[in-house]
Parts: C-alpha cells; sequence; structure tokens
C-alpha cells in the first residue's frame, strides 16, 4: 500500500466512524423523543425494546419466531435489488404462496407430512414466483418500470385473498372470514417436538428453512458463476452486457427467484403459525423485507443479522406496549426511522468517498454493494 | 338515469384525493424525484389533518374547524416533502428506499399519534366539510354537482392551475429544466438543490391535501389502512399520464369511474354475485394493463432517479 493509499484508506475510516457516530445519534435522537412524547424513559424503553426479549427463553424464541417470515421476504428482496431488480412485490407473492399452501393444507387429511410439507413448500414457491412473472416479463420484454408494477400487485393479491376468505373458503356457518383449518400433516412441525427443551414454542422448522435458503442464496451470490453474473447485473448493465452476459435473462430468473421464496415465506406463515388462511396472514412483511434486505447491505449474512434485530424489535415494541403503555405502532417508526437513516448515511458516505477520490490513483476498488436504482435509458433491453 | 348520475357523481368524489395527488406526484417527478413516500404522505395528511380538526372543533371553531385540520395537513405534507429532499436530493439517497422508508415512518408515526391522541377505541368524529348543492333542483344534474368545495377547487382551480405554472411559468420551467437535464439547468443558473425542494414540498403538500379529502370531507372521521393502496396508484397514473396533468387527471378519472362502479353494483340486482373483490382489484389491473400497451417508449424524465452532484 502506497503512503498515499494508506492516507486515503485512515481517512475514509474517520469519515466513516464519523458518520457512523452521526447515525447513531440522529436514531437515538429521534426514537428517544418518540418515546418521550409516549411518556416512557427512553432507557427503558430501549432496554425494553431491544434487551429484554432476549433475556428470557420464552421471549428469545418469539424473536426468532417473529423473525422468520422476515428472514423469508428479507432474502427474497435481497436477491433481487442485488440484480438491480426492484421487487416492492414481495408481499403480494407472499400472500399468493400462502393461498397455495391453505388450498394445499385443506386437502391432504390423512397423507404422509413428508409428503406433504415438500409439496407445499414448492407449491408455494411456484405460487410467488407465477405473481412475479408479469412484472418481470413486462421489464425485460417491453422496459416497463417493476417498481409500479409489483407495487400495483400487492392490493390485487390481498383482493384476491378476501375474495376467496369472503366466498368459497368462508366458514359456511358463520360466514367467517377464515379458510378451514389446515390438516395436520400440512402443519409444519414445531420445533420444540425436535428439541423437547424448546417446551411450548411455535417456533418451527420455517425458520430452518430460512437459514437454509439464506445459507444457499449466500453460496450461489458469492461462490458461482450465476451469483457473479447477479451482481454484475446489478452493479453495470452496460458493462454486463459488455462481457457477454444475458441481462434480460438474469433479471428474469432473479425475479422468479426472488418471488418463489417470498411465496415460501406465506407457506411458512400459514403451515407454522396461523394454520388456515386469514386476512391478517401477513401484517407487511413484504415491506419490512425491504427493510430488512437495506438495513443488511443486502447480503445474506446482513439479512440474517436485520431479521433477527426486527423480530426482537416486534417482540419488544409488544411487550413494551403493555409493560410501559408505549403504543406498539412505535416499533414502525423506530423501523422505518432505521431505515432512513442507514440509507442517509450510505449516501453520505459514498458522496464524500468520491469526492475525494475521483482522482486517477483511486484504488480501482468496485462501489459498495448497494446497485442504485437505474435510469430508464439503461433499462430497454436493446 | 339516476344510476348514471349516481356513478358520475361518485366518480368525482373518489377521484378528488388521486387528482391531488398525482398533481403533487407529477410536479416531483418532473424535477426529477420519484416519491414513493406519497402513500405515507397522504396517510400523515389524511390522520393530521383529522386530529388538528377534531381539536380545533373541540376548542369552538365550528364550520371552520376541517378547514383548520386542512392547514394543518398542508403544514405536514410541506415536511413530508422537506424530508424526502434532504435524503434524495441533499444526501443523494436511493429514491426507491427513501420514498418507501418515508411511507414507513409516516404511516407509524399517524398510527402511533393516533393512540396517543385518540386512547379510547370509541369512534371520534367531526362535522364533515359541506356538500355544496349548486345545481340543487335540476334532477341529475344536479345530482352530479353535488359535490365537496374541494373537489370544485380541485378541478376548476388546482388542475388548470397547475397545469400553467408546471407549462407556462419560469417556475414550472425550472421544475421541468432539472429534472430534465440538471447539469445544463445548473449552467443556466438554476439553483437545482432548491427547485428540486420546491418542488417536492409543493407536491408533498397536494398529496397531503389529497389523503386530508377523505378524513375532513368524505368520512368526518379517521380509519386505520385509510388511504389503502391510492398513493401507489397514483404513482401508475402519473406514468400513465406521461407526466401531463391533464392526462393524469383523465387516468383519475377513469380509476375513480371503475371503482365506483364496482362499488355500485355491489347493490345493483342481479350484480351481486360478482364477488366484489374482483370489481376493487379491476382498476389495478387495468393500470397495468395500460402501461404495458403504452409499451417501451414511456418518455421517462431526463434525470428521473439521478440524484444531482455538482461536480
Amino acid at each position: 500500500m502506497t503512503l498515499e493509499a494508506r492516507r486515503a484508506a485512515e481517512s475514509r475510516l474517520g469519515r466513516g466512524s464519523i458518520i457512523a457516530v452521526g447515525a447513531v445519534i440522529t436514531v437515538l435522537a429521534v426514537t428517544g423523543g418518540a418515546f418521550v412524547i409516549a411518556g416512557a424513559s427512553p432507557l427503558e424503553a430501549y432496554y425494553a425494546y431491544f434487551i429484554e426479549p432476549l433475556t428470557r427463553e420464552f421471549t428469545f424464541l418469539s424473536v426468532l419466531t417473529k423473525a422468520t417470515p422476515l428472514l423469508f421476504a428479507g432474502a427474497a428482496v435481497a436477491i433481487a435489488f442485488r440484480a438491480g431488480y426492484w421487487n416492492i412485490g414481495a408481499e403480494g407473492q407472499l400472500l399468493m404462496g400462502a393461498v397455495a399452501a391453505a388450498g394445499i393444507g385443506q386437502v391432504v387429511e390423512g397423507w404422509p407430512a413428508f409428503v406433504v410439507l415438500p409439496i407445499m413448500v414448492a407449491a408455494g414457491a411456484l405460487a410467488g414466483a407465477a405473481w412475479a412473472l408479469a412484472p418481470a416479463l413486462l421489464r425485460v420484454r417491453m422496459g416497463i418500470d417493476e417498481v409500479v408494477t409489483t407495487l400495483l400487485l400487492n392490493p390485487v393479491a390481498l383482493l384476491l385473498v378476501q375474495a376467496l376468505l369472503h366466498g368459497p373458503w368462508a366458514d359456511p356457518e358463520t360466514g367467517f372470514p377464515e379458510s378451514p383449518r389446515i390438516a395436520e400433516p400440512a402443519e409444519f412441525p414445531g420445533l420444540a417436538t425436535f428439541l423437547t427443551f424448546l417446551g411450548t414454542s411455535r417456533l418451527h422448522i420455517g425458520f430452518v428453512v430460512a437459514l437454509v435458503i439464506i445459507g444457499v442464496a449466500w453460496w450461489v451470490l458469492t461462490r458461482t458463476a450465476t451469483g457473479l453474473r447477479v451482481r454484475a447485473v446489478g452493479l453495470s448493465p452496460h458493462g454486463a452486457r459488455f462481457v457477454g452476459i444475458k441481462v434480460e435473462r438474469t433479471l428474469l430468473r432473479v425475479a422468479l427467484v426472488s418471488g418463489a421464496i417470498a411465496g415460501v415465506a406465506g407457506v411458512s406463515e400459514v403451515a407454522g403459525i396461523q394454520f388456515r388462511l386469514t386476512e391478517g396472514v401477513s401484517p407487511g412483511f413484504g415491506y419490512t423485507g425491504i427493510v430488512v434486505a437495506m438495513l443488511g447491505g443486502l447480503t445474506m449474512p446482513g439479512v440474517v443479522v436485520a431479521g433477527l434485530l426486527l423480530g426482537d424489535l416486534g417482540v419488544g415494541a409488544q411487550t413494551a406496549g403493555r409493560s410501559l403503555q408505549i403504543p406498539s405502532q412505535l416499533g414502525e417508526v423506530v423501523q422505518g426511522t432505521l431505515l432512513l437513516v442507514i440509507i442517509a448515511a450510505v449516501a453520505i458516505y459514498r458522496w464524500r468517498s468520491s469526492r475525494e477520490e475521483e482522482r486517477p490513483a483511486d484504488e480501482g476498488e468496485p462501489p459498495p454493494d448497494e446497485p442504485e436504482g437505474l435510469p430508464p435509458a439503461e433499462r430497454s433491453p436493446t | 338515469m339516476t344510476f348514471v348520475a349516481d356513478i358520475i357523481a361518485a366518480t368525482f368524489r373518489n377521484a378528488t384525493p388521486l387528482v391531488y395527488g398525482s398533481v403533487g406526484e407529477t410536479y416531483t417527478e418532473r424535477a426529477g424525484i420519484l416519491n414513493l413516500g406519497i402513500e405515507g404522505t397522504m396517510y400523515a395528511g389524511a390522520f393530521f389533518g383529522f386530529a388538528i380538526a377534531y381539536h380545533a372543533e373541540a376548542a369552538g371553531a365550528g364550520p371552520a374547524a376541517p378547514w383548520v385540520g386542512l392547514l394543518g395537513a398542508i403544514l405536514v405534507g410541506l415536511m413530508a416533502g422537506a424530508l424526502m429532499g434532504l435524503l434524495t436530493v441533499s444526501f443523494g439517497a436511493n429514491q426507491h428506499v427513501s420514498g418507501l422508508g418515508l411511507t414507513i415512518v409516516l404511516i407509524g408515526v399517524s398510527e402511533f399519534a393516533n393512540r396517543l391522541v385518540f386512547p379510547d377505541t370509541t369512534l371520534v368524529r367531526i362535522e364533515p366539510m359541506p356538500l355544496l348543492d349548486p345545481l340543487a333542483g335540476l334532477g341529475e344534474l344536479g345530482t352530479v354537482a353535488n359535490q365537496y368545495g374541494l373537489t370544485y377547487l380541485a378541478f376548476l382551480v388546482i388542475v388548470p392551475l397547475a397545469w400553467y405554472v408546471l407549462g407556462r411559468t419560469p417556475l414550472g420551467l425550472s421544475i421541468r429544466a432539472v429534472g430534465e437535464n440538471p447539469e445544463a439547468a445548473d449552467v443556466a443558473g438554476i439553483d437545482v438543490f432548491r427547485i428540486r425542494y420546491v418542488a417536492l414540498m409543493i407536491g408533498g403538500a397536494f398529496m397531503a391535501v389529497g389523503g386530508a379529502f377523505i378524513t375532513l370531507a368524505m368520512l368526518g372521521t379517521f380509519t386505520l389502512d385509510i388511504i389503502a393502496g391510492r398513493g401507489w396508484v397514483v404513482i401508475a397514473l402519473v406514468i400513465f399520464g406521461r407526466w401531463r396533468i391533464f392526462r393524469g387527471v383523465l387516468g383519475a378519472l377513469v380509476f375513480a369511474a371503475l371503482f365506483s362502479l364496482g362499488l355500485r353494483l355491489r347493490i345493483t340486482p342481479g350484480f351481486e354475485d360478482i364477488p366484489n373483490e374482483i370489481m376493487l382489484a379491476l382498476p389495478y389491473v387495468v393500470v397495468i394493463v395500460a402501461l404495458a400497451l403504452s409499451g417501451r417508449n414511456v418518455p421517462y424524465p431526463g434525470a428521473y432517479l439521478k440524484a444531482y452532484r455538482r461536480s
């Protein structure tokens, strides 16, 4: 390392820590202010939100349970964003996976579970991918912005769920909008059945499935040629095309994989938690997945950390709602604030760095992970 | 005939929030910024407008209370626009994620404040803005003209004015310039950062008014999930309208007409069997199909999604 390069690296480090400290202060100021408005002591509230859920075994397991759909959704979003495909439709894809699981779960009474469970997961993945197909095709064939189309399919998916629940799947006697309970072999086994020390926790194999999917995704993204292509397309579609990568095909596959993972999240919620389809099967998991993906820097290890953190926050917000009388909606505020502050910090950091290193002596390292939105000119498949 | 008149009247009413929203979003996107914070901005406008109107009414403001609430909503919209500016203009953060994050924060803040301001679960109401009835007694025409003041304001004042300002004034030219080619605008002496902030704040104010219309005029109360995706619809309408004010309004009217028809058919004999949800989903699908048909030649603003940095 030359002296000059070292100096640049040191100043970058210094700049990074200043920005990081600024980010932490901003988050503490905003959320602390909100806690004070809610009439709670900020220190107590932080403890209740982030630390307390981890201190008792039962709430710790709740954190893992709560994090499960966020891990799926975060991974789904991160994979798509990594390729520069802005899939905002994880919510709808998740709902379609839930529909598939509830549909299959109703008709498999008496089947062996080892047959039913893979079928359900596969069907959920297919349903999620199918819901992601139209926007993906519109993007790669016609250059139509997938942000809008994936986003608009979310309310359509929710209306479809409602149509099913108020129509064919409604309780025949009460008309209550809930699907019939899924058959026993369709239920995800609770981890407590294998690991008896887990007690009465609702933690189920969906958590393990999520970790396995994330592990595979990590391996593919970082250790295979496919992953290299995905990242190349995300960093620069022009450059990727120039070196012979089939950009459209890559985007299409990434979109379908992303939809499939989101679909499995829906299966996991129906088969592991709710045991039936309800209108509230997803309180915005697909959108929270975007927060998870961004907080995790669009990397798979990052998704695990961010998913667990938001699971922790979710459980903390609920318990603090009871113990400290803080409206649990504050959890969303904390979540959103974290997201905004972190993307602002990253943007400032990158801007400052690029300003200082606009000399030819630049170390030539590629820009950091997060792919930027592409201007439409670069999107049309020419 | 009453059926048709009802539908037309409902179309204008249901189009109003979309019209305010699409005017606002058109301004921000013409300045080069996709503001996905619109859903949250409309939500915050709806909630804070209502909460302020409620307290103004309690303080004895009488029929002026909803208008006080509207002013409050405008203020909230200006702040939401400024926050989006801080993220995307000053810091140059990714626009998609900034907008979605803004929506998450604003919905969270609104629901949090809702629990603090109205801790009881009983429904709180205000006396909503009155319907104007200028053509009463003219039968069907009277039904159609029986609208809220904010609807008249939207179609007769705001839309033509917004079109005029954007297309025919120096401010509008500046907004279009910074959205089309910020480098050239900068060279021409336009303060790119300032104009983008201005466009975002104007846009935010309109979005908030669109949301507040629902609580202050249509319903007279606030419920959770009150915007229900209208902001996302506006995002599509603006692209569908190719960033032109009047085409966006036309899209809003078509969407609202389908929506109103869906609601009306629910109570029309012979149509009860069509699941209502299918009718409600139809407008979204129509917008997507329209986007697909308009094809690849969509003339996005030149600097769409691009942060500007002086080099």
